[in-house]
């Protein structure tokens, strides 16, 4: 099987006061694409760049199939990078850019052009072998640079931020294209992004960063549904969170019904949870918009610990395939707006429009809810 | 880039005629030396055309010609060695962190800024106390170094735009440092290297000042043979040689045109 | 062969100084140490025939305050200052129109040539044109303007055109390229607001190309404190500036600590302007480098790309 397996073991980086990764682990397996997503200055650049070579931990290790590479210079390891800026050679052709490391490593002239050909054919640049960079679009130049890096026939792909310099259409297609190259090479890709559509989309699991530390590591699925943090639930999609106490905990079905209290909404609210979580403990709830049903009558449902709220949409904004709206809840005015998405469907099941001003109902099923920790302040 | 809402206006406004006026101010006395290059008679009173003088100056001014010849081996090697040390040092200055860094990049830009008389007598005397013989040696090492911050700021200039990233592509995909440097960093800021080399020959063969300084006997520069012509009043030879010259440094400039900005960056 | 791995930051010392320490010796043999040679000998006294004496006194600074040199030395400056702020005044509109046009190589081109053309090929052109029986005296007198020819040259007025013709491009070249990249649409933005032409350019303009100005400044002001071309060809008796007395004393009087002690005249001027003119270049990055994320992000990025530990 190609690719390897990364381990990145208690990785620490500091730049001056800056510490860019405090304590990093994290294991990659064999074959996976792997996606570090979080905000400007998270370290996610800084890891990236530890595992390429560029940079050098302070403390901690680095491990391809358990064999450590720290000490390996960058032109020796097993790994070749994507960069954000493309980092295309300015004066070389593409045919000539995608053949450097080939030349090199001084491969024959025929063995250089069969191969060099086979990566260009497979990121369709048949027709622009002959160009220099500087006469090709963005994405173009995006294609050069996957085609250079897989061409060493390398174990690990690593992917700057490989789309951020392209426009939302191209980068929708592009990495489309990403996956399918993965699907076909098979090696181990680390992907660097700051964009959670992105991360979402194409990886089998993903690590949110935030300040030098990974938050959560788990399926894009596990990261979106069920955030472990206040700042992943934040930053991963929208949601409506709210500081709130366990005021009683039951056992309910296989899990726990727990009853916590929200100041901010001045009533009392239901969510299960796996675990049983202690009377008087802090915790934020969070609800995604998407889960809570807007409707202009009274819900008719008798799910148990069903949420219902009453308020007056301030702010209705229509997307086409889907509505938002932000609703100001009756009975507390000071509270923060509450976001509700309703996804539009056929037009005979749509129901009635939902119009500025209007008095509607808020609901969701308690199983919708969830609670998360609220450790990043 | 170029915003040109202003200049729809008709009427041509204070800013262009300025520009006008300068560049005619600064083209007269080009003009005025050139023309009378081609008069017959000595003076300034114009009399016919002729050619009578740039015949003198081709085939009559032996000393002219050695001092021509002096002039292009000064500048060809201390253009070289600046250019070669100077591209050195701004890679090294540009990427690396050492000891020693800020003093270098200070002590570079200091020789572009102080006046050129200060160069010229602390060398002039700094080369009489270490007993050196004033010549071509000496003009060879003083052109070297006011050349040297030159190729320094525009080769620093270049490398500061080009993308790092770009290297440590190189090195990603299997170059060495040295390899890196060979196929990937000189060819990419070659074009910087040759202009500063173009823009050291150019200063080389202009420098006055400081090769007055640090010149010896039968190490006379073009520039001090015009100066120890010049200094007996207005010869029509001048006049011819100027025009030579100004053909000379149209051509420069011409074969520079895609640096102009960046030489004007720089300067 | 053995195969050693030296640490990032070790590999970073022994790279940088195998690239930069070649011009860093050239520098410090052919540069400072003779600078630290001129400030030694102005503290000397001075050499039967030529040279020095290695003895301290402060001999070649009493000697400056003679009041033939004090004279010198207010020309000079009220030479160059006057120089400069022409050049500067000139320059403004010029490199501002240069900017603005669509035809920047070529105006580039008219500026640099004169700029490059041998200097003194230069001063003769205008030795040429202003001397007694020069071009511009024979045209006034064919034309009938004037009977004899004028007395156009060799005084301070033939020194200041003169200075003006050679150091012009220095002004216009830094001041052209600020402005080239100043954001025109804030002129706009500022007429919109109500602005007068020249209100908008004074308070909008003004204030974002103040690096370019003072680079205009120190960099015509500098050579031109130093000049010692122009004030011996084209100057008369009562032009003479500190570069022709640094060489008179060199060449003529070979009174070397004198020599000596007005080059530190001449250097401490040139570097204190040159500093000034840094600072306002760092306080002007300063301003705009607020603590933004982005600044944040691009320290962390320069961090990366200079590897530093």
């Amino acid at each position: 099987m190609k690719g390897v397996e990364v381990t990145v073991d208690r990785v620490t980086r500091s730049y001056g006061d800056f510490k860019a990764l405090d304590d990093v682990s994290v294991t990659i397996k064999r074959g996976e694409f792997f996606s570090l997503l979080g905000p400007s200055g998270c370290g996610k650049t800084t890891l990236l760049r530890i595992i390429a070579g560029f940079d050098y931990p302070d403390q901690g290790s680095v491990l391809f199939d358990n064999k450590d590479i720290l000490p390996i210079p960058p032109d020796k390891r097993q790994s070749n990078t994507i960069f954000q800026t493309y980092a295309l050679f300015p004066h070389l052709t593409v045919y000539e850019n995608i053949a450097f490391p080939l030349r090199l490593r001084k491969l024959g002239k025929e063995e250089i052009d069969k191969r060099v050909k086979h990566y260009v054919h497979m990121v369709q640049l048949d027709d622009h072998l002959y160009k220099k960079p500087s006469m090709l679009s963005g994405g173009q130049k995006q294609r050069v640079a996957i085609a250079r890096a897989l061409i060493n026939e390398p174990s690990v792909l690593l992917l700057d931020e490989p789309l951020s310099a392209l426009d939302a259409k191209l980068r929708q297609n592009l990495l489309v294209e990403l996956d399918d190259i993965h699907d076909k090479v098979g090696i181990t890709f680390i992907y660097v992004t700051h964009d959670q559509s992105e991360a979402l989309g194409v990886s089998d699991r993903i690590a949110v960063m935030d300040k030098g530390k990974i938050l959560q590591i788990g399926s894009p699925y596990e990261i979106y549904e069920a955030p472990a943090t206040r700042f992943v639930a934040q930053f991963i999609g929208e949601t409506n969170i709210f500081s709130c106490t366990v005021l009683s905990c039951e056992p309910f079905e296989n899990e726990y019904m727990i009853v916590v209290d929200v100041p901010a909404l001045g009533t009392t609210i239901n969510v299960p949870d796996l675990e049983p979580q202690e009377v008087g403990s802090k915790f934020d709830f969070t609800v995604r918009p998407e889960k809570i049903r807007v409707t202009l009558n009274p819900p008719r449902s008798t799910a148990a610990g069903l949420n219902v709220f009453k308020g007056v949409v301030e702010e209705p904004v229509y997307s086409g395939f889907q509505s938002k709206y932000y609703v100001r809840l009756d009975d507390i005015p000071t509270a923060p707006l509450m976001k509700a998405f309703k996804q539009h469907t056929a037009f005979l099941e749509d129901g009635p429009d939902i119009e500025w001003k209007d008095s509607v109902y808020l609901s969701w099923t308690a199983v919708d809810g969830y609670l998360v920790k609220d450790v990043d302040q | 880039m170029n915003y040109h809402s202003y200049s729809k206006k008709k009427r041509a406004s204070f800013s262009d005629t300025m520009l006008v006026l300068t560049i005619l101010f600064l083209f007269v006395p080009l003009f005025v030396v050139t023309f009378f290059s081609f008069n017959s008679a000595k003076g300034m009173q114009w009399e016919h055309a002729s050619l009578i003088w740039y015949k003198t100056l081709i085939f009559d001014s032996p000393s002219l010609w050695l001092a021509f010849k002096n002039s292009i081996i000064i500048a060809l090697t201390s253009s070289i060695t600046a250019t070669v040390l100077g591209s050195l040092a701004a890679i090294g200055i540009t990427w690396y962190r050492f000891k020693g860094r800020s003093y270098i990049t200070t002590i570079s830009y200091l020789p572009m800024v102080l006046p050129e008389v200060i160069i010229g007598i602390s060398m002039l005397i700094f080369f009489s106390s270490v007993k050196i013989k004033l010549g071509m040696f000496t003009i060879f090492v003083a052109h070297a170094t006011f050349n040297l911050p030159f190729v320094f700021m525009m080769v620093q200039a270049r490398l500061d735009e080009f993308d790092y990233s770009t290297i440590e592509a190189a090195r990603d995909l299997g170059a060495n440092e040295r390899q890196a440097l060979m196929k990937v960093v000189v060819p990419a800021i070659m074009p910087a290297i040759l202009s500063s080399f173009l823009m050291c020959t150019t200063m080389s063969l202009e420098d006055f000042v400081i090769t007055f300084f640090v010149s010896g006997p039968g190490s006379g520069t073009l520039p001090l043979y015009v100066y120890s012509m010049i200094r007996y009043g207005v010869s029509p030879v001048i006049n011819a040689l100027s025009f030579v010259m100004i053909l000379g440094t149209m051509l420069i400039a011409f074969t520079f045109r895609r640096f102009l900005k960046t030489a004007a960056a720089s300067t | 062969m053995k195969k050693k791995v030296l640490k990032p930051a070790k590999r970073e010392q022994l790279l940088g100084m195998l690239y930069s320490f070649p011009m860093g010796i050239w520098f410090t043999v052919f540069f400072t140490v003779p600078l630290a040679i001129i400030i030694l000998y102005s503290f000397m006294k001075r050499g039967l025939y030529g040279g020095v004496e290695y003895s301290f006194t402060l001999e070649a600074y009493k000697q400056m305050i003679n009041p033939s040199f004090a004279k010198v030395l207010v020309r000079t400056l009220w030479i160059s200052a006057f120089s400069t702020i022409l050049c500067v005044l000139i320059a403004i509109p010029v490199g501002y129109a240069m900017a603005k046009s669509k035809h920047q190589t070529l105006l580039l081109f008219l500026i640099i040539i004169p700029f490059w053309t041998n200097s003194l090929i230069r001063i003769y052109a205008w030795i040429s044109i202003l001397s007694t029986e020069g071009f511009l005296n024979s045209l006034l007198i064919r034309l009938g303007i004037v009977k004899e020819g004028l007395h156009l040259i060799y005084n301070n007025g033939s020194v200041i055109l003169v200075l003006v013709y050679m150091y012009l491009p220095f002004a216009i070249l830094p001041l052209f390229t600020t402005i080239d990249k100043f954001d025109f649409f804030l002129l706009d933005a500022a007429r919109d607001l109500g602005a007068t032409k020249l209100e908008s350019i004074v308070k909008v303009m003004f204030p974002n190309i103040k690096s370019g100005l003072s680079t205009a400044f120190i960099f015509t002001f500098i050579p031109i404190f130093g000049a010692y071309t122009v004030p011996l060809l084209v100057g008369g008796k009562d032009s003479t500036m500190i570069g022709n007395i640094i060489v008179d004393q060199v060449s003529k009087t070979r009174n070397w600590p004198l020599a000596s002690a007005f080059s530190m005249i001449l250097t401490i001027a040139s570097l204190i302007g040159v500093f000034w003119m840094l600072a306002s270049a760092q306080r002007e990055a300063a301003a705009k480098n607020k603590n933004t994320p982005q600044a944040y992000e691009q320290k962390v990025r320069a961090h990366h790309r200079r590897g530093k530990r």
